[in-house]
């Protein structure tokens, strides 16, 4: 098994109708991915690509396809009002790629979330993959904008805030021969649906996953809250990058929630956690396949 | 974003958080006129710019203090006309200092007590969360090292908003009573508001101060607003100062770009905000230093990387350029395109390493390997590190 998606997942797409949720979706259908729907306010009934029908509401998309996860491409403006209406539909999994949503509106999204059955990733982020057992991966479900091909199918698991931060982690991987069973990506927001920490919780009940790569940054306590998790229940091997040692203190780094704010809250301050949690950090992004590959 | 505070003093005036009388100048005249206006014989001028440290700050012109008591309408004209239009070098400027273009004249109030009171975000509750402290008017880092009891937290829920209750136990905890705690919940409350209907992600008021004769103002402010959610703000755009901004950040603004100067000799042109703090971490790890951060996102164009080349250049300190591309949404070959052509507008003459990876990395690699330009490719991230630092040293 992986985690959260699978080849069998049926996944729509709030947004296809837009240039970039377009070209992602078409990207996933490409990879083999079931993008069954999509779904643009006052477009329903329109067919996107070849065959893949757009409705006006998420209830109707899931109702009339079995779609149980979305992925959303909708403007910042629009894109809290998405998540709740699929949080209404009650799908499990609702991936949010928009960038650049307000903190205010996070906040109240993540309040209405509460007793939901529906999980969310991101927003901010580049989305999951499970990789297909196919040639470069083809065939396995990638919700998002991860590019397929660096996957490879295996025992890896692969979590980060940093999009192009995972696929640095997952090219590697791969050119070492370690294929990966899910990829995810959180996001960069300082509020966002999932943490580091559910992240390795599932990981670490996946049969499938033998060990496990948690890519984090400055900002925020997240990392550390999972690494002393990890230190007295997880059963994996982990190694670990933390992004922004030569950061300035005070300045936003890209990603609204990459802001070191205190003593306690730098990189190397969230290094040595890690380490004293069991994890192997590896020194440079340029040697976190290897620092893994070097625990088994 | 950053704010003046004469800025933050027409916020609180909006929202009916009391603060002292005070009025903004932008010449010797307005500022005559500005202390007639608020009338009274205890004011006080204070240039604005957005760094702290103003009264024990020096002007380049050699006129001390950036914050001074007035004794007449006259003296607030002669004040104004040292500061404004001047320089002024305080220990959160740097020595280039910050040039003054306004000047706040405003009620010098009588001071019984010091509090301190603030809203941000709090990342772990996903909740606003109202701070205050009895010992208010210094460093609250030094208040929660030193007295951490002192410092109380009401987390306020997103959807209910702010209580009766809430605002009767922060009084309590201030210990203001009667009249006082009367005024303090007015003031919280439309605090609160501010903070909710402008998207801010902080506001600090310290000293919130107790007058003699019992009234309660906020007496200094600082702001911090959302970025995420300024399209929906234009009246606090409209307070971006640009000259307060360092301009080549000013300028990367302009064309999506996202840039942070810092004081080393490397630069960095990355895709994607982790992967462009990482190479600024392996730049440092090989032993070089970085001139900035930069991510310039995922989609960028050529035009892009081309503004973002000059505005690297426009850097003395920079000796040479480090490209780390890990093509996911972005093209490889479109990424060398643009990056050939910025460096032939710009006519490079130092170092350039180029390290790409992902979609159609092997046109994007025959392109570069096929110009006339001298440049240096990498392997990996570390190759492209230990390179760029080879390059510079050399």
């Amino acid at each position: 098994m992986s985690i959260l998606v699978d080849e069998n997942t049926k996944v729509l797409v709030q947004g296809i109708t837009g240039g970039f949720g377009g070209k992602h979706a078409q990207l996933s259908l490409d990879y083999g991915t079931q993008i069954v729907a999509g779904v643009t306010p006052g477009k329903g009934g329109q067919t996107f690509g070849e065959k893949t029908p757009v409705f006006d509401t998420v209830s109707e998309a899931a109702g009339e396809t079995g779609a149980t996860v979305s992925a959303i491409f909708v403007p910042p403006p629009f894109a809290a009002d998405a998540i709740l209406e699929a949080v209404d539909a009650e799908l499990d999994l609702v991936v949010c790629i928009t960038e650049g949503i307000p903190v205010a509106d996070m906040m109240r999204v993540k309040e209405m979330m509460q007793g939901s059955k529906t999980r969310l990733i991101g927003p901010n982020c580049p989305g999951l993959v499970t990789p297909g057992h196919g040639k470069d991966s083809h065939g396995g479900c990638r919700i998002g904008i991860a590019p397929g091909y660096i996957h490879k199918r295996g025992n890896v698991g692969v979590v980060s805030r940093s999009g192009t931060l995972t696929y640095e982690a997952v090219y590697q991987l791969t050119e070492l021969g370690y294929g990966q069973s899910t990829c995810v990506g959180i996001g960069g927001d300082p509020i966002n649906g999932t943490s580091h920490l559910d992240v390795l919780k599932m990981f670490n009940d996946d049969d499938e996953t033998e060990a496990i790569i948690m890519i984090g940054e400055i900002g925020g306590n997240a990392e550390a809250e999972a690494a002393r998790w990890a230190k007295e229940n997880c059963n994996k091997p982990i190694a670990g990058f933390i992004a922004g040692a030569t950061a300035p203190p005070g300045r936003r780094m890209g990603h609204a929630g990459a802001i070191v704010g205190g003593a306690d809250d730098t990189a190397e301050a969230k290094k040595k956690i890690l380490a004293e949690c069991g994890i192997a950090v590896s020194e440079t992004p340029s040697d976190m396949g290897k620092t893994l590959v070097g625990m088994l | 974003m950053n704010i003046h505070e004469y800025q933050a003093k027409e916020l609180f005036e909006k929202y009916g958080v009391a603060s002292p009388n005070g009025q903004v100048a932008g010449t010797a005249e307005e500022a005559k006129a500005a202390a007639q206006a608020i009338g009274g014989s205890n004011l006080v001028i204070k240039a604005q710019v957005h760094a702290g440290g103003r009264g024990k700050g020096t002007f380049k012109n050699g006129f001390q203090g950036g914050v001074h008591i007035l004794e007449s309408a006259d003296q607030a004209a002669e004040y104004a006309e040292k500061m404004i239009g001047q320089t002024l070098v305080t220990k959160q400027t740097g020595e280039e200092g910050k040039l003054v273009n306004k000047v706040m004249i405003a009620e010098a109030v009588d001071i019984e007590r010091e509090l301190y009171l603030a809203i941000l975000m709090d990342r772990d509750t996903c909740r606003p969360v109202i701070v205050a402290s009895t010992e208010g008017g210094m460093d609250i880092e030094e208040v929660a090292e030193s007295t951490p009891e002192k410092i109380v937290r009401q987390f306020i829920h997103p959807l209910a908003g702010l209580q009766g209750y809430e605002v009767r136990k922060l009084a309590k905890a201030l210990e203001l009573s009667g009249d006082q705690a009367k005024q303090f919940g007015k003031l919280i409350s439309n605090l609160y508001q501010l903070f909710l209907k402008c998207d801010c992600s902080m506001v600090e008021i310290n000293p919130l101060v107790v007058t003699p004769d019992g009234q309660v103002l906020a007496l200094d402010a600082k702001f911090g607003f959302d970025d995420n959610a300024l399209y929906r703000h234009p009246d606090i755009v409209a307070y971006r100062d640009t000259d307060e901004e360092d301009p080549r950040e000013v300028e990367a603004s302009k064309y999506d770009l996202n840039y942070i100067g810092l004081d080393g000799n490397i630069a960095c042109l990355v895709n994607g905000a982790g992967l462009a703090m990482a190479t600024m971490d392996i730049i440092q790890h090989c032993g070089g230093s970085p001139a900035n951060f930069l991510d310039v996102g995922g989609g960028a164009t050529k035009e892009q990387v081309s503004a973002a080349f000059k505005i690297i250049l426009g850097d003395p300190n920079v000796k040479g350029i480090l490209v780390n591309i890990f093509g996911g949404i972005m093209q490889c070959d479109i990424i060398a395109e643009g990056i050939l052509a910025a460096a032939k507008e710009t006519e490079l003459n130092i170092p350039l390493i180029v390290r790409l990876e992902g979609t159609n990395v092997e046109k994007g690699r025959e392109l570069i390997a096929s110009s006339d330009l001298d440049v240096i490719t990498a392997v990996s991230l570390n190759d492209a590190a230990e390179k760029a630092v080879a390059a510079v040293n050399g």
